[in-house]
């Protein structure tokens, strides 16, 4: 493997300072995402899709419960050593 | 004009031609098979051609419509970045066994007829055992087996499916089917195997992960979206797809959540994806069949570049582990942008591929007003977000820093991944290219209305939400190098079980066997020939003896007897007389 040894070299995510500034920008864009609701008008499909902030709150509580489910029900029942077959 | 060749012909040919080539001239004839492929199908006239007798039946190698069309254009286009993609590997093996496997894929899709579809689909598994053994580690030799063992399972089915349906309606047509009857089913269940249903997924998430890098991009492109193709053409609409759909857009998601090997992470991903073109293809709406094909061809171009991605890491690092990478944005700045774009049309941001297909089926299935499906596939939608997204991406080129300083990826490697990345913005800016190609025209379905970008961008851009606070908290599962369970326990440790299980039966009768047959019974059966004779004389006899031995000069005892019958010298009379004995006794009993 052409492998360098790390340099002293700073990149992008380096600096605290930009990675402040992409989480800034991140829940701008969560903020902006919620407010354009009052802007469009939805013609769903299903009566709920009507409330506000249906997609963020599912989306985030779909991924809140995926990750637990994944971490503390499936993981326990499914880990086992890497060599488990041999 | 030369005639166009079977769709198939050119990349199978081809591909035997390669090993007696050599250097750049190999290089261009490989990259070039898949294009003259594609110009040769473009010659074919649409219905059937290359129609061959046989048997009283026909044979079709060149069923051409807009279903097969489709899938034909995306097989070589796939065929095409892939090969370029592979272009640094010296062996042939892997070039000649891709281009087989694409070849039989492109064959699958133009088969008129059962017995050429049965050939081609038994030739995807053959051709692609190769690109799994070629990694040459007894995990992959080991996993290889396994996969040809389940698609011989599944082959079987289908033919079994077949021959009973040949004896039913007496056609080897391939076309709509249906579920009903045995036949049906079976067929049924052989497409199943290789779309990888949930329970018969595992041969994919357990052998994908091993074949070599490139190998690993042609298996993500062909068997199971063949196996697509051919549950759209033969079991549109059937109820059963929408639910076996719906599961496989769920459960993946989970055991990807807590998988260390990112390649495995794509794979159970890749079944998610597919979950989502078989739901749409049960629901089987035009609008929902559009959307299926309209996502296995972007999902062909949008897997195909994340394993890409993830194999160039792999071919700089040697590793794929996410607790062995992190922080390779810094020296493969290119390879990462190419990940991030996969994983943005996986996820289907707008203006990226998967938005423009993916909200196809997700309509069908809200305008079918399927309230519990449309929950879990809009579940499904965040949660491959979640794993293929931004997991992908994060682990492999953010997260810690792993202090690894590769090289970026290889030319050629590079250019695959650019050529794919691109084709995802482009279709998924401009669709309409895309949708002129669908099998059901016109297709009347606008993606990006207001409504709908800003509902896919909130449930992205909050699931994205969800993903930092579990992070920053902690409470994000660490990755593990660990082993996950999955179904393919049953037949893994099953298969000991039922391997020991006979050989301590069969073996344990195998023993009683031999000691009660082989052993005892002859030796006894032996004793008893060499014996019984004398005995039965000495018993005969015995009641005559007494009066007997006075006119005798030797006395007749039971001993001397049974001597004199060992060695064959008994006196005339008594054998006279045993034998008019034997006579009378034969003389009574019948």
């Amino acid at each position: 493997m052409a492998q360098e040894t790390p340099s002293e070299r700073t990149y992008l995510f380096d600096k605290p300072r930009n990675v402040r500034r992409v989480f800034r920008l991140f829940y701008t864009a969560l903020a902006l995402l919620l407010l354009a609701e009052f802007f469009v008008h939805k013609h769903p499909h299903f009566p709920w899709e009507g409330y506000f902030g249906f997609y963020a709150v599912y989306g985030f509580v779909a991924c809140v419960l995926l990750v637990l489910a994944a971490k503390y029900i499936l993981r326990p029942l499914v880990k086992r050593r890497e060599n488990y077959y041999d | 004009m030369i005639e166009a060749l079977p769709p198939a012909a050119i990349l199978i040919l081809g591909a035997l031609l390669v090993p007696l080539l050599r250097g750049r001239v190999k290089s261009a004839f490989i990259v070039m098979l898949p294009v003259l492929g594609l110009f040769n199908l473009l010659q074919l006239p649409l219905g059937d051609s290359w129609v061959l007798p046989f048997l009283g039946q026909k044979l079709v190698l060149a069923r051409v419509d807009r279903l097969s069309l489709v899938f034909g254009y995306i097989f070589f286009l796939i065929g095409f970045i892939t090969t370029i993609y592979a272009l640094h590997v010296k062996e042939n093996v892997q070039h000649v066994a891709g281009l087989i496997y694409a070849g039989s894929a492109v064959g699958v899709v133009f088969a008129g007829d059962f017995f050429s579809f049965f050939i081609f689909w038994e030739m995807l598994t053959v051709a692609s055992i190769f690109l799994i053994w070629a990694r040459r580690t007894p995990a992959a030799l080991g996993a290889g087996y396994r996969y040809l063992l389940v698609h011989a399972f599944g082959g079987l089915c289908l033919l079994a499916g077949i021959v009973i349906r040949l004896r039913h309606t007496g056609s080897l047509d391939f076309g709509l089917i249906g579920l009903e009857g045995p036949g049906s089913m079976l067929i049924f269940i052989g497409f199943g195997i290789n779309c990888a249903w949930p329970a018969l997924h595992v041969w994919l998430t357990d052998a994908y992960p091993e074949a070599t890098i490139t190998g690993t991009i042609f298996l993500s492109a062909y068997t199971t979206k063949a196996a697509v193709y051919a549950l759209a053409r033969a079991y549109p609409g059937t109820e059963a797809l929408i639910w076996i759909g719906a599961l496989m857009t769920g459960f993946p998601i989970f055991f990807a959540v807590i998988e260390n090997d990112l390649r495995r992470v794509l794979a159970y991903s890749l079944i998610n994806q597919v979950g989502f073109m078989v739901c749409g293809i049960g629901i089987g709406t035009p609008l929902a069949l559009n959307g299926a094909v309209a996502h296995a061809f972007n999902d062909i171009l949008f897997k195909g570049l994340l394993f890409m991605s993830i194999g160039a890491v792999m071919y700089r690092t040697g590793k794929v582990n996410a607790t062995d990478l992190g922080g390779l944005y810094r020296t493969m700045p290119l390879t990462c942008l190419c990940c991030i774009v996969g994983a943005a049309s996986i996820s289907a941001f707008p203006f990226f591929s998967g938005f423009v297909s993916k909200s196809m089926v997700m309509d069908a299935a809200g305008g079918a007003h399927l309230r519990v499906v449309w929950f879990v596939l809009l579940f499904a939608s965040a949660g491959v977000f979640h794993h293929a997204g931004i997991k992908i991406p994060y682990f492999a080129f953010f997260s810690h820093d792993a202090g690894l300083r590769p090289k970026e990826a290889p030319a050629n490697m590079l250019a695959a991944m650019g050529l794919a990345a691109f084709l995802c913005v482009f279709i998924g800016s401009f669709p309409q290219p895309l949708y002129r190609l669908l099998p059901f025209q016109p297709v009347d379905y606008a993606p990006y209305t207001w409504p709908h970008v800003l509902a896919q961008t909130q449930i992205l851009f909050f699931s994205a939400l969800a993903f930092t606070l579990l992070l920053l908290s902690g409470i994000y599962p660490a990755e593990q190098r660990c082993l996950n369970l999955d179904a393919d326990w049953f037949y893994r440790k099953g298969g000991r079980l039922f391997y020991r299980l006979l050989e301590r039966s069969c073996n344990g009768i195998n023993q009683v066997a031999d000691r009660l047959l082989a052993r005892q019974l002859p030796a006894i059966v032996g004793r008893f020939c060499r014996t019984a004779p004398a005995r039965l004389v000495a018993l005969l006899l015995a009641a005559l003896a007494n009066r007997a031995h006075r006119h005798l000069q030797s006395p007749a005892t039971g001993e001397t007897l049974s001597a004199n019958l060992d060695q064959g010298v008994v006196p005339m009379g008594i054998s006279v007389a045993a034998a008019a004995l034997f006579l009378m006794v034969l003389y009574l009993f019948n």
